[in-house]
């Protein structure tokens, strides 16, 4: 890094004050190279122009302390040659100072810029293609192979040190994608077809959110990245392409029979049963996932809450209320835990 | 002898002559033809409050096409199913008539929603479709689409009166 610690200590701090910016939705916490060469240049200009601005304000601080000396000052004149030549120096260097700094300012950003797009040049190790949708993030992990895609909700797993090939969709409204620890934002834009490349540097579990406003739950439409190492990676992705487990209890086994005989199926899709709708998250493994709609945490108490009434959670989601029974609801609600 | 004497043990059926109000009140369904007996009934004029609602109608449109509606109806001109934008109406053009095809299905392809689609969604889709023939508040009828206009906006429909006309009888 190029600032002291005191400083970042400093901006972290101030930051901090004002919103919560550590952790695991922080820009300057880089977990991957574009986020990291980012950061970097970011503290490049910080760290310069908190010095120019500290020489300033000693110049400006020096000036009024001093104060006006002689009447030759009032008329902004030089009093003497010699001090005219002082002047005639002191401008000057400041000038080219400043040149100086906005030119390495102008490499350094040359030399980031064409670091962020060379990874655009190397083939990718996994393509994964998200579609922006009010208000969630549907996550399809591309396969030459039909059967072994991988769909999922709100949740990405990506392999440490790969380059990961993002391709950007819309189904609405313009969305974008912002995970802070590994890039910047990339819009997602209907009827248009947009590419990111990310490559995380270190495992970890770290947030993104929608970056454009899209409409009434905007700021819920959150989205997991969870960095793994290679091993993990394709672990998991084995996992999810597994269909449904068959039910073991008589509870689960109702649940199901209410999930795919009733509403559900107008727009969930659970592979390996009857359920196919494709114009909401797929739950084939949706105990897995971290959150429920994108918003709460996935407990047994906020997945029943969201099946009887999702609208309380996030008023203005694309599913409607449910009218089940109780013993429905208990039974849906103990087949989709079972859903790992 | 031992049938005789098992007889008494049978269950007997129970013959209820007085009915209690709810079942006894007069039928009511949503009529598809006005053929009736004696003087026919005025046609119900049952109003759908969505067709004046810009947002429902919205949502309408947007669940025509989650729904799959327009698998068949395309964007309301026709294609496996009838077209939607035309004066012909099968079963009926009325909100109720509308509703009943939706949630009953119809012989010939129309699929059965009863059971998949809350209410209030059956009425938003039905809004729509009177929508698509210039029959809602045209104030409050969708304008522009999101994406590519493959059709005018439903807001400038033309309005076809509908003329109901159930399928000529066979010869």
């Amino acid at each position: 890094m190029s600032a002291s610690p005191i400083l970042r200590a400093a901006v972290i701090a101030a930051c901090s004050a004002a919103v919560s910016c550590t952790g695991s939705h922080h820009m300057l916490d880089g977990a991957g190279e574009h986020a990291r060469r980012v950061a970097e240049l970011w503290w490049l200009m910080f760290g310069v122009l908190a010095v120019v601005y500290v020489l300033v304000c000693a110049a400006i601080v020096a000036a009024v302390v001093r104060g006006r000396r002689s009447p030759a000052d009032l008329r902004m004149v030089a009093a003497s040659p010699a001090q005219e030549r002082r002047m005639i120096i002191t401008v000057s260097a400041t000038v080219a100072a400043t040149a100086v700094i906005l030119f390495a300012f102008l490499v350094a950003t040359y030399s980031t810029s064409d670091a962020l797009s060379s990874l655009a040049r190397t083939p990718a190790d996994v393509t994964i293609k998200i579609t922006g949708q009010q208000w969630w993030w549907d996550v399809e992990y591309q396969d030459p192979v039909p059967s072994n895609t991988v769909t999922t909700a709100n949740l990405m797993h990506i392999p440490v040190g790969r380059t990961v090939q993002l391709i950007l969709v819309s189904a609405d409204v313009i969305h974008s994608f912002w995970v802070p620890n590994l890039a910047g934002k990339k819009d997602l834009i209907p009827g248009h077809q947009n590419t990111m490349w990310l490559k995380a540097e270190r495992t970890g579990r770290f947030e993104g959110l929608c970056g454009e406003f899209c409409g009434l739950q905007h700021a819920n439409m959150r989205l997991t990245v969870v960095v793994q190492s290679e091993q993990d990676y394709q672990a998991w992705l084995q996992s999810q392409r597994l269909a449904a487990a068959e039910p073991s209890g008589d509870l689960e086994r109702r649940g199901r029979e209410v999930f795919v005989r009733g509403p559900c199926v107008m727009c969930h899709s659970i592979r390996g049963t009857d359920a196919a709708g494709f114009v909401a998250p797929d739950l084939t493994h949706v105990a897995s996932r971290p959150r429920i709609g994108s918003t709460v945490p996935n407990t047994r108490e906020h997945l029943l809450r969201w099946v009887r009434d999702s609208q309380e959670i996030k008023p203005g989601n694309r599913m409607p209320p449910l009218a089940l029974s109780h013993e429905d609801l208990d039974a849906v609600v103990a087949y989709l835990e079972t859903l790992k | 002898m031992l049938c005789a004497l098992a007889a008494p043990g049978c269950k007997r059926e129970e013959r209820a002559f007085r009915v209690e109000p709810p079942q006894a009140a007069i039928a009511v369904g949503t009529r598809l033809t006005s053929l009736q007996p004696g003087t026919p009934l005025p046609a119900r004029s049952q109003e759908n409050e969505y067709e004046k609602n810009a947002f429902a109608m919205n949502e309408g449109k947007r669940l025509f096409q989650w729904y799959n509606c327009s698998g068949c109806h395309a964007m309301g001109g026709g294609g496996m199913g009838p077209a939607l934008m035309d004066d012909k109406w099968i079963y009926g053009s009325s909100p109720d008539q509308i509703f009943s095809t939706v949630v009953e299905g119809r012989p010939n392809g129309m699929p059965s929603f009863g059971g998949k689609i809350p209410n209030f969604q059956v009425w938003q889709i039905a809004a729509y479709v009177r929508s698509l023939s210039g029959n809602v508040d045209q104030i409050a009828a969708p304008t522009r689409n999101d994406n590519m206009h493959v059709k005018t906006q439903e807001q400038s429909a033309e309005k076809v009166a509908p003329a109901d006309s159930a399928p000529p009888p066979p010869q």
